[in-house]
């Protein structure tokens, strides 16, 4: 593993409902490496959504402390997280987020508002335009989101995560909302930015996306329960069973069919 | 650990990073996509700014028109005007100046006409109630004036078809009289095409002929007469009709608008030595110059300035509370792209100031649709036949005054929304359904 790029140690996120305490996180340490393909997995209630919102600086520890490429985000004011989302973080969605009125490209654009050192006017669209032309939507930079496909509408959320050479993508579910060849589709798209460098953190309940990851993380009440790499954690989990399961079905159909 | 390296960067100051120029352009440009995305919600939301803009401009632009007319017209002329009241002093006992003390007198008229040197003309001035007929028509109670010749000098009004009175008609009390257009309507003695001159009407059963049509003025309209209808008699005729006591003022003119102030001087001189007043004794008549009139105008236009600006406060607070109302709406229609902003490094302060934009370019939006529908009521107001309002125009410090006063209510009511937009949790918004 390269150097770690994410360190979490003991962090910890305790919600108050009403009268009930959540307790979301429960000490979790992970460390991540520059240029990791991460999967956090877990079923609904395990943690996963807060420990991506702690990653992605949208939240803060109760306890512990979370350093981010040096520098310990963990007791940072709202402003300088703000500060660190729009520079160090590019989010993912799994609706997307587009905004309706705005061109592909004035979408990619948006996190540059927020910049003060993005530069001029042309620099800005020149890295809007960039961004699009790396996730293979050089030809849809005037579309709006509604004359796009759902692949196409992710590929544009995925240039604006990119558009700043984020230390990490965070996406969350991406390929919730997508039809089986359009998660293929992004999946590689995914794969790809991970090869020219970028590190990535998916968040997922489906192992088909968990198996595209070098790394699967696997949550549950709020602790870390496996941490392998993508082969061992296939060795393990019950996605092998369902998997062999299906294989099996349609061995049978197959022979059935002959 | 470099933990401790504040984020701020190169340049920044204070909270967070300075906002730059492409955030404010983006914004102003994502308010207008907005507005323009719900074109009709937006126009409802501003109808009352607008309403309100217009309203106060057409009444600032009126008020103009008028104040220009009035004062081009007090100034050709007026400024050299005069006029003479009785007034009996307050705070004196009634026993000391009674009203027959304070009432004027013919003879006051002529030692002010005779001492006087900055007086060029003066005209005692009573008014008789008669009733008027023609040979077809007749007017009860009707308001008969008793003038000299030097009337005319006096109040600006020309004699246009006829002759004036004469010394002689003066003198010797001669039974004439000068009417205007619409005594001679009213009195149908326009017979025989000759404008009613040389018919004769009965004032009082006293057989008059009619010598002279005298000019309209527009200073008429100030009056209180339901009926326009004038009549005027020498004012030695007008004199032996009376019996007792009458009321009289006198209209008089300076030489020129110049000597106007030396003029009053002069008459509050020669009144006081003509009634033998004591220097302590307070002045038991009244000299009023134009000017006076103009300064009474000009309080009353501010004070229906005030007024307009009145109506108008109250209409921008309704304006107002309308966009703060549609704020709030899309605020919350908005909650998800609020949570998104946020998520790709918008501040609070950048939302908060992003949101109060796009309420000021609503607001001001409003203003500027306000000023131009105010504006072009002000040119309909000019083709009003007789409103006085020729010279009607929007000033530069009006239209200055109602983009502010928009401004400031898009920043006073898009406040609390913006605030609220400004305060979600991203996580929360981007949850929200």
């Amino acid at each position: 593993m390269s150097e770690s790029i994410i360190q979490l140690r003991g962090i910890a996120k305790v919600y108050r409902v009403g009268v009930e305490t959540i307790h979301a996180l429960r000490g979790v340490d992970l460390d991540i490496g520059r240029n990791e393909m991460v999967a956090i997995m877990g079923s609904s209630g395990s943690g996963k959504s807060t420990l991506m919102n702690m990653l992605g600086c949208l939240d803060r520890p109760s306890s512990g402390e979370y350093t981010l490429g040096g520098r310990l985000v963990s007791a940072m004011k709202s402003d300088e997280l703000a500060l660190i989302r729009n520079e160090e973080i590019g989010f993912v969605f799994q609706s997307f987020e587009l905004l309706a009125r705005q061109s592909a490209l004035e979408n990619v654009e948006l996190p540059l508002m927020y910049s003060s050192t993005a530069g001029g006017f042309r620099a800005r669209r020149e890295r809007a335009l960039s961004a699009l032309q790396r996730v293979g939507l050089g030809d849809r930079v005037d579309h709006r989101p509604n004359q796009l496909s759902g692949g196409q509408k992710q590929r544009v959320a995925i240039a604006r995560a990119i558009l700043n050479n984020p230390k990490i993508l965070m996406a969350d579910e991406p390929t919730g909302n997508l039809d089986s060849a359009t998660t293929a589709e992004i999946l590689a798209l995914f794969t790809r930015i991970y090869r020219e460098g970028q590190t990535i953190i998916i968040v997922t309940h489906e192992n088909d996306v968990a198996a595209h990851c070098q790394r699967v993380v696997r949550l549950r009440d709020g602790r870390i329960l496996s941490d392998l790499s993508a082969e061992e954690d296939f060795e393990v989990s019950p996605y092998v069973e369902e998997a062999r399961a299906t294989q099996r079905r349609r061995a049978d159909a197959e022979e059935a069919a002959a | 650990m470099t933990n401790t390296k504040a984020p701020s960067r190169k340049g920044a100051k204070g909270e967070g990073r300075g906002l730059t120029i492409f955030f404010f352009l983006k914004a102003i440009g994502m308010a207008l996509s907005q507005i323009w995305a719900n074109k009709t919600r937006s126009f409802l939301t501003a109808l009352g700014i607008i309403v309100g803009v217009a309203s106060v401009t057409a009444v600032i632009a009126a008020l103009t028109g008028l104040k220009a007319k009035v004062l081009s017209e007090f100034e050709s002329v007026g400024a050299a005007r005069l006029y003479v009241f009785p007034n009996r002093p307050d705070n004196v006992p009634r026993a000391k100046f009674p009203w027959e003390k304070c009432r004027l007198k013919v003879s006051e008229a002529q030692a002010i006409m005779d001492q006087c040197p900055s007086i060029k003309g003066i005209s005692p001035i009573v008014d008789l109630p008669m009733s008027v007929e023609s040979d077809t028509e007749l007017i009860d109670g009707m308001t008969v004036n008793g003038i000299w010749p030097a009337w005319h000098d006096a109040v600006g009004r020309k004699v246009m078809r006829g002759r004036p009175f004469s010394q002689i008609d003066i003198d010797t009390a001669r039974q004439v009289a000068l009417v205007n257009e619409a005594a001679v309507t009213e009195l149908k003695i326009d017979t025989d095409g000759n404008g009613g001159l040389g018919e004769h009407i009965l004032l009082g059963g006293r057989r008059f002929l009619v010598v002279g049509v005298v000019e309209t003025t527009q200073a008429r309209m100030l009056g209180m007469n339901s009926s326009e209808a004038e009549i005027f008699i020498p004012f030695s005729v007008a004199e032996k009709l009376l019996d007792g006591w009458y009321f009289m003022q006198f209209a008089a003119i300076a030489t020129s608008p110049e000597t106007a102030e030396e003029a009053k001087a002069e008459v509050e001189y020669v009144m006081r030595r003509q009634r033998g007043l004591q220097p302590d004794d307070p002045d038991t008549f009244r000299v009023a110059a134009l000017d006076q009139y103009i300064n009474q105008f000009k309080s009353l236009a501010s004070g229906v300035t005030a007024i307009a600006g009145g109506i108008v406060g109250i209409s921008l607070l309704v304006g107002g509370i309308g966009i703060m109302n549609i704020m709030l709406v899309s605020v919350s229609e908005r909650t998800r792209e609020i949570g998104l902003r946020k998520a790709v490094g918008a501040t609070s302060a950048a939302i908060l100031l992003q949101f109060l934009l796009e309420a000021v370019t609503l607001t001001v939006l409003g203003g500027i649709a306000g000023l131009v529908i105010g504006k072009l009521m002000a040119v309909s107001l000019t083709y009003i036949p007789g409103a006085n309002l020729e010279q009607a125009d929007v000033p530069a410090w009006a239209v200055i005054l109602s983009i502010v006063f928009s401004a400031g209510v898009g920043v006073a009511f898009g406040m609390f929304p913006a605030y609220k937009a400004s305060r979600l949790d991203p996580i929360e918004a981007l949850r929200h359904e």
